[in-house]
C-alpha cells in the first residue's frame, strides 16, 4: 500500500477524479502553473492542461462566482480557496448564491462545486492563515461541510465531495498536512509514513460523507473532536492514560447524531474540542444536540475546548491553540463527579 | 483661500419641483457612430465606450452601419414582445395594488434593453438576468402564464413558492435564476461562458445588472475574469439613471460613462441608445458574433430611464421630478419602433390598436388561467411540506426530523 501524507492524498484525489470525469476542473490562485503554495495540484495540470487545472486570480469572490458558472454549465468544479482566512471575499457568493441555488430554483438548477480551503493554525501564520472559520459555514442550509483528520480519509472524503451534486467546503487543517501533530510543539514533529491512516490506495475509493468515525473506543468519556484535535485528543488520552472513546467527527453537515449519540450514552460524559473560537462555535451544536438526546445519560455538564473568542495571535498561538494542557483540565473536570 | 480636500457628493441634476435636466447624457447623432469589425483590438475601439450607438434618428428613420437592415416581420415580432412586456407590468402593477401579489417591479420604458437582446441572440446562449429583464422571458417564448403563477406564489409556481415575486428562472429556456442581491449573476454568467469554452461549445453567457450595482466588488470581478479568459461572454449594464433614490453618480458615472470602465479592462465596450431597439440588437449582435468567433467579452452599457418606481415599494415623487420620463431625451422604446414602422409603411395607428387589444387580451386571459392554479389566499396551494426539500438533493436527517415536526404540530 502506498504511503502519502495528506497533500499528496489530496493531490492524488483531484488526479483521480480529473481522469475519471472530464467535467472535473480544478482552479484556484497558484494551483496551475506552479501546483499550489502547499503542493496540493502539483503535477496536474501537466497532466490535464491548462483548461481543466486553471490558474485564477487573486479574486475568491470571483472564484466561486465563476466556479457557480461552471457548475450551472455542467463542469463539476474543485476551487482552491488558498486560505481558509481568504474566504470572505467569497461569501457572499457561497452563501447567497451556491448554498441556496437549488432551493431557489425548486431543483431546476445547482452547482456541484467543492470548495477546498487550508486552516487552523500552529504553523506561525497569525491572524490571517490560521482560522478555524468552519462555524460560519455550518450555519448555512445548504452546504456540506468536511474536515479530515488523515490521509486516508482526506483522498476517500474529497473524492465523494467532488462526486456530490450538493456545494461542499472542504477544510484541510494544514498543520497536519505533513504529520500527525498532536499539539505539542516541542516534541519532533511526526511524519505520516508512520501512521496507519498514512496508507493510502492510489486507485480510486470514497469515504461517505455523514459518517463520523469512533477512533479511539472507550468507556470512561467521550471526546468529540475533528481535524488536528483529533491527534490532540488521542496524545491527551494516553498521556494521562484516560479511558476516552474518540470520535473524529469528520463531516459537520450532514452530523452523524447517532454515533455521537450512542458513544455519550456509553460514557456518560463529553468533552467537545475544536479550534475555532469558541462563542457560536460548532462546539455549541454538538454541545446543544447531545443534551437534547443524551440529557438523562449524562453524568457531568458537557464541556467545551475552544480556540479563545480572540483573533489567533501570532507571538502567542500556544496560549491559544487548544492543546493538551487545556484538554486534559476538561476531561478531569468531566470525570471529576 | 485655504485649499484643503473636501467631499464632493454627488447631486442629481434635479430633485422633485425642479425642471428636469439631462443635459449630463451625452448623445451621438444617429448614425455617426462607426461600427468597427468583430475582430477588431480593443485599444482600436475605444472611442465606442464613450458614444453612442443609435439607429433611429428623430423622424423615426434607421441610417448608419449599425443599421441591422431586418426585414418588417423581424420588426413586428418585437414590436408585439416590447408591448407584451409593457401590458403584462402594467397588469401586474394593478394586481399587486389590489393586494393579489406582495410585490412587483416594472421595467416601464426600458423594455427594449431585455426584448432586443432576447431576439438578437441565440436560444441555446445562457441568460443571466438582472429582476428588471422580464422582456428576456416573454421574447424568448415564455408563457406569462408560468411568470404569473410565480408572482402569486400558487401551485404551479417554479419556486414552489421559496422567491419574492419576479425571480424567476427557466432551466428549459436557458435563463437562469434571479437574485435578489445584486450583480452576483455577473461573474456566474463569465463562469457559464468559461465552461462554454473548457468544453468546447458554441453557446454563449450574457448577463445584466443596472447601472448602480457596478459599485458591487461582482462587477469587478466578473470583468477581470472574462477579459483574463476572453469568455464568451456579453456583459450588459443597464443605465436607466436610477438605482432605487441613488442616482447614477453615485456608481461614479459622473466622470465617464459606465462603458468606459471596459477599455481599462481590456474589453471591447460599447455605449449604445438603449431605448432604440435597432441599436441594442445590432450592438448584441455584434458583440455576440465576436465572443462565438472567440475574439472575446463585450461590454454593452444600454443608457435609458427607469420610468416607473424601483419597485412597488418605492415612492420616486420623493427623490426626483415627476414628470422627469417625459424630458428623458432618448423617449419611448415601444413608440420609436412603432413610429419607425409606420414611417417604412409597415404599421398604422389601427394595426397597432389591434396588436394592443390583442396582447391585453392574452394577458388578461394569462391571469385568468393563472388563477385557476391558485393564490395566496385561494387553492390550489403548494404543499408546505415541500419547503424542507431542495435544501439539498436528498433530505437530510435533520430535516426529516423537522419536517416531522411540523406534521406533528399542524395534526395537533
Amino acid at each position: 500500500m502506498p504511503r502519502m501524507n495528506m497533500i499528496q492524498a489530496l493531490n492524488s484525489a483531484m488526479d483521480v477524479m480529473l481522469g475519471r470525469d472530464n467535467d472535473v476542473v480544478v482552479i484556484g490562485e497558484d494551483v496551475g502553473y506552479f501546483g499550489g503554495v502547499f503542493r496540493c495540484t502539483e503535477g496536474l495540470q501537466r497532466k490535464y492542461g491548462e483548461h481543466r487545472v486553471i490558474d485564477a486570480p487573486i479574486a475568491e469572490g470571483g472564484i466561486i462566482a465563476s466556479v457557480i458558472g461552471m457548475g450551472v454549465h455542467g463542469l463539476r468544479p474543485v476551487a482552491e480557496i488558498q486560505f481558509a482566512d481568504y474566504i470572505y471575499p467569497g461569501y457572499d457568493q457561497i452563501v447567497s448564491e451556491l448554498a441556496r441555488l437549488r432551493y431557489r430554483t425548486a431543483g431546476d438548477f445547482f452547482a456541484p462545486v467543492t470548495i477546498r480551503a487550508p486552516c487552523g493554525g500552529g504553523i506561525r501564520g497569525g491572524q490571517t492563515h490560521s482560522q478555524s472559520p468552519e462555524g460560519i459555514f455550518t450555519h448555512v442550509c445548504g452546504l456540506k461541510v468536511v474536515m479530515p483528520s488523515n490521509p486516508y480519509d482526506a483522498k476517500g472524503l474529497l473524492i465523494s465531495a467532488i462526486e456530490e451534486d450538493d456545494p461542499v467546503v472542504f477544510f484541510e487543517p494544514k498543520r497536519i498536512y505533513n504529520g500527525p501533530f498532536d499539539g505539542d510543539p516541542d516534541k519532533p514533529a511526526t511524519a505520516w509514513s508512520a501512521h496507519p491512516k498514512g496508507e493510502v490506495p492510489d486507485d480510486y475509493y470514497t469515504v461517505p460523507l455523514g459518517r463520523a468515525e469512533v477512533v479511539r473506543e472507550g468507556e470512561d468519556v467521550t471526546i468529540v473532536c475533528y481535524g488536528t484535535m483529533v491527534h490532540v485528543a488521542q496524545a491527551t488520552a494516553k498521556i494521562n492514560a484516560i479511558d476516552a472513546e474518540i470520535i473524529d467527527v469528520r463531516t459537520m453537515v450532514p452530523l452523524d447524531v447517532h454515533t455521537l449519540k450512542q458513544s455519550v450514552e456509553k460514557t456518560g460524559r463529553c468533552v467537545i474540542i475544536h479550534e475555532a473560537t469558541r462563542f457560536s462555535g460548532f462546539g455549541a451544536e454538538l454541545a446543544a444536540t447531545l443534551q437534547e438526546e443524551c440529557f438523562y445519560h449524562l453524568e457531568t455538564p458537557i464541556i467545551r475546548v475552544c480556540g479563545w473568542d480572540t483573533p489567533y495571535p501570532h507571538a502567542f498561538e500556544w496560549e491559544y491553540f487548544p492543546g493538551q494542557k487545556r484538554l486534559a483540565a476538561a476531561l478531569e473536570q468531566a470525570l471529576s463527579a | 483661500m485655504v485649499t484643503k480636500s473636501r467631499l464632493h457628493i454627488p447631486h442629481p441634476s434635479a430633485r422633485p419641483g425642479d425642471k428636469p435636466e439631462f443635459g449630463y447624457v451625452e448623445i451621438s447623432d444617429a448614425g455617426a457612430v462607426k461600427r468597427p469589425e468583430i475582430n477588431s483590438r480593443v485599444k482600436d475601439m475605444e472611442r465606442l465606450a464613450h458614444e453612442m450607438v443609435r439607429v433611429l434618428d428623430d423622424q423615426h428613420a434607421a441610417l448608419g452601419p449599425w443599421h441591422p437592415h431586418l426585414e418588417p416581420h423581424d420588426l413586428h415580432v418585437p414590436l408585439r414582445y416590447l408591448l407584451l412586456t409593457r401590458i403584462f407590468d402594467e397588469h401586474m402593477q394593478r394586481m399587486q395594488r389590489q393586494g393579489k401579489i406582495s410585490f412587483y417591479m416594472q421595467s416601464l420604458g426600458e423594455e427594449a434593453v431585455s426584448v432586443a437582446a432576447a431576439l438578437a441572440l441565440q436560444p441555446s446562449d445562457m441568460l443571466f438576468p438582472s429582476y428588471r429583464n422580464q422582456g428576456l422571458q416573454l421574447a424568448r417564448g415564455r408563457n406569462p402564464v408560468d411568470l404569473m403563477c410565480q408572482c402569486l406564489s400558487n401551485s404551479k409556481d417554479m419556486c414552489k413558492g421559496r422567491q419574492m415575486p419576479i425571480m424567476y428562472h427557466w432551466a428549459r429556456g436557458n435563463i437562469f435564476s434571479v437574485s435578489g442581491n445584486l450583480a452576483t449573476q455577473f461573474p456566474q454568467a463569465v463562469g457559464w461562458a468559461m465552461a462554454s469554452a473548457i468544453k468546447g461549445e458554441d453557446a454563449i453567457a450574457a448577463a445584466w445588472l443596472g447601472e448602480g450595482s457596478t459599485a458591487e466588488a461582482d462587477f469587478h470581478h466578473a470583468l477581470t475574469f472574462a477579459t483574463v479568459y476572453q469568455a464568451p461572454v456579453i456583459l450588459n449594464v443597464v443605465n436607466n439613471q436610477w438605482a432605487i433614490s441613488t442616482f447614477q453618480g453615485f456608481a461614479g458615472g459622473e466622470r465617464r460613462s459606465f462603458a468606459a470602465r471596459g477599455p481599462g479592462y481590456g474589453i471591447a465596450s460599447i455605449r449604445v441608445d438603449g431605448n432604440d431597439y435597432l441599436a441594442v440588437f445590432a450592438v448584441t449582435r455584434w458583440a455576440a458574433e465576436r465572443a462565438r468567433k472567440g475574439h472575446g467579452p463585450t461590454l454593452i452599457e444600454l443608457v435609458t430611464y427607469r420610468a416607473g418606481a424601483h419597485s412597488t415599494s418605492d415612492d420616486p415623487s420623493r427623490y426626483r421630478p415627476r414628470d422627469e420620463w417625459q424630458a428623458w431625451p432618448l423617449g419611448d422604446p415601444i413608440e420609436r419602433l412603432k413610429q419607425h414602422l409606420i414611417v417604412l409603411g409597415d404599421w398604422t395607428e389601427g394595426r397597432h390598436d389591434k396588436l394592443v387589444a390583442e396582447v391585453t387580451r392574452l394577458v388578461d386571459d394569462s391571469w385568468q388561467e393563472a388563477l385557476t392554479y391558485g393564490s395566496m389566499t385561494e387553492g390550489p396551494f403548494l404543499n408546505k411540506y415541500e419547503l424542507f426539500e431542495d435544501v439539498f438533493k436528498d433530505i437530510p436527517a435533520h430535516l426529516i426530523a423537522q419536517r416531522e415536526e411540523q406534521l406533528g404540530l399542524d395534526e395537533d
